[in-house]
């Protein structure tokens, strides 16, 4: 059995974890009310952005010569996969949950007999994904020195990929991102950008509309930058998500440390008392044999 | 019957301008200015770099713009831009930084002819605000 010592530094290096976790929680609890909030004041614009595109796809009249961007290259042999994650790790399985998805698509793409290339955003998804995965990964981004989300940050990985789908470089583009459901709850997304894809989603209204200029040179303006938003969505909800996340792992974390500090001090206590006793004992025997 | 349409400004970070007593607003759309005015018929338009005016009741508003798109549906206008300035917040210092990057922008050569164009649009713009 551990000695009275021992017991009494473990317990106190346990509350000296439980403080960080608590204030790390409060800290994440803090970030996490911004992030949500910019995560909701981002929507607008996106949903607005993809409304706009979707009564713009309708109104395409020539579906053959229809953009690249919205109509994929004719072929699916190349799979770019933009994988979102964070910085900074202690958030829970929020960074697995990401690469388990990935993953997942990963092992289907490959098996299928196509080929792999991974772009990964944040520096937690390029630790986990390099051991297996790289010489698939072609490109790493981290947005360390960016305290929040921005637009700009947003821009350059969308520009980064289209100037990659100009080249040729793939034909299906798919980013994973977890999308931000509440403080326990995040889902992991698989989102495909490149080709959009539209199925699934009628138009609010088939009124038709004055372009100007024409319906093409609208759509092959807009899709580039459709594709910065979705990534800038993306980026909005994961940061709303790693604090969320994080602030749950802290919380856990905290009462775990508190049920830790409560076993530790009843053992602490059984065994000075049982100190005492054995020394009372002794006492009294040395009593009586005199 | 009233004369007055909703406009909204909204960028990627935020819903920028909401506001449901304008009477026209003149927007610089890529083949020229356009006025929009109530029961207008449905359009979307792209934006190039140029003032927003919105004018109503409660005031008259100019904001600078670089880019945007606006949609217009039902009296409902949308401007969707990611940047956009206040006149009335933008002071002289701040126009001179916009027009000195604008103006490295147009100088460059390694860009296309239409983001060259745009680039000097801007130059144009910022230079008739000083």
């Amino acid at each position: 059995m551990a000695s009275l010592d021992d017991l009494k530094k473990r317990i106190a290096s346990v509350k000296s974890t439980q403080k960080i976790t608590k204030a790390m929680k409060m800290v994440a609890a803090a970030k996490l009310r911004r992030a949500q909030e910019s995560a909701e004041k981002g929507r607008p614009y996106s949903e607005k952005m993809n409304n706009v595109i979707l009564n713009l796809s309708n109104g395409v009249s020539d579906k053959e010569n229809a953009p690249k961007l919205l109509s994929g290259t004719g072929q699916e042999k190349t799979h770019l996969c933009v994988v979102m994650t964070s910085d900074r790790g202690l958030c829970g399985g929020f960074n697995s949950n990401i690469i388990k998805k990935a993953k997942s698509y990963f092992v289907k793409i490959l098996d299928e007999g196509k080929e792999l290339k991974i772009i990964t955003v944040g520096s937690k998804g390029n630790d986990q994904l390099r051991r297996v995965y790289g010489d698939k990964i072609i490109e790493n981004i981290s947005f360390k020195e960016s305290k929040n989300a921005n637009y700009f940050d947003a821009d350059k990985v969308g520009k980064m990929v289209i100037e990659k789908f100009e080249a040729g470089e793939f034909d299906v583009c798919t980013i994973f991102y977890n999308q931000f459901k509440n403080v326990i709850t995040q889902i992991p997304q698989a989102q495909q950008i490149i080709p959009l894809n539209n199925e699934g989603e009628e138009s609010s209204s088939d009124e038709s509309y004055e372009f100007e200029p024409d319906e093409d040179e609208i759509l092959s303006n807009l899709l580039p930058k459709n594709i910065s938003t979705q990534i800038f969505k993306a980026m909005l909800e994961n940061s709303a998500s790693e604090q969320g996340s994080r602030m749950s792992a802290m919380d856990n974390a905290t009462r775990n440390a508190g049920e830790m500090v409560d076993k530790l001090t009843i053992e602490y206590n059984r065994s000075r008392q049982a100190a005492i006793t054995k020394e009372l004992i002794e006492i009294i025997s040395g009593a009586e044999s005199l | 019957m009233s004369e007055e349409f909703k406009v909204e400004i909204v960028n990627p970070e935020k819903s920028f301008l909401v506001k449901d007593d304008v009477s026209e607003v003149v927007v610089p759309a890529f083949e020229g200015e356009m006025g929009i005015l109530k029961d207008h018929i449905s359009i979307i338009s792209f934006l190039k770099p140029g003032i927003i005016k919105i004018l109503s009741k409660s005031g008259d508003e100019n904001y600078y713009i670089e880019d945007g798109i606006v949609e217009f549906k039902n009296n409902n206008l949308s401007i969707l831009t990611s940047t956009i300035f206040n006149l009335a917040d933008m002071d002289k210092s701040k126009q001179q930084d916009l027009l000195k990057q604008a103006e490295v922008e147009a100088n460059r050569t390694d860009i296309n002819d239409q983001s060259k164009y745009l680039a000097d649009q801007k130059v144009e713009v910022l230079k008739t605000l000083n």
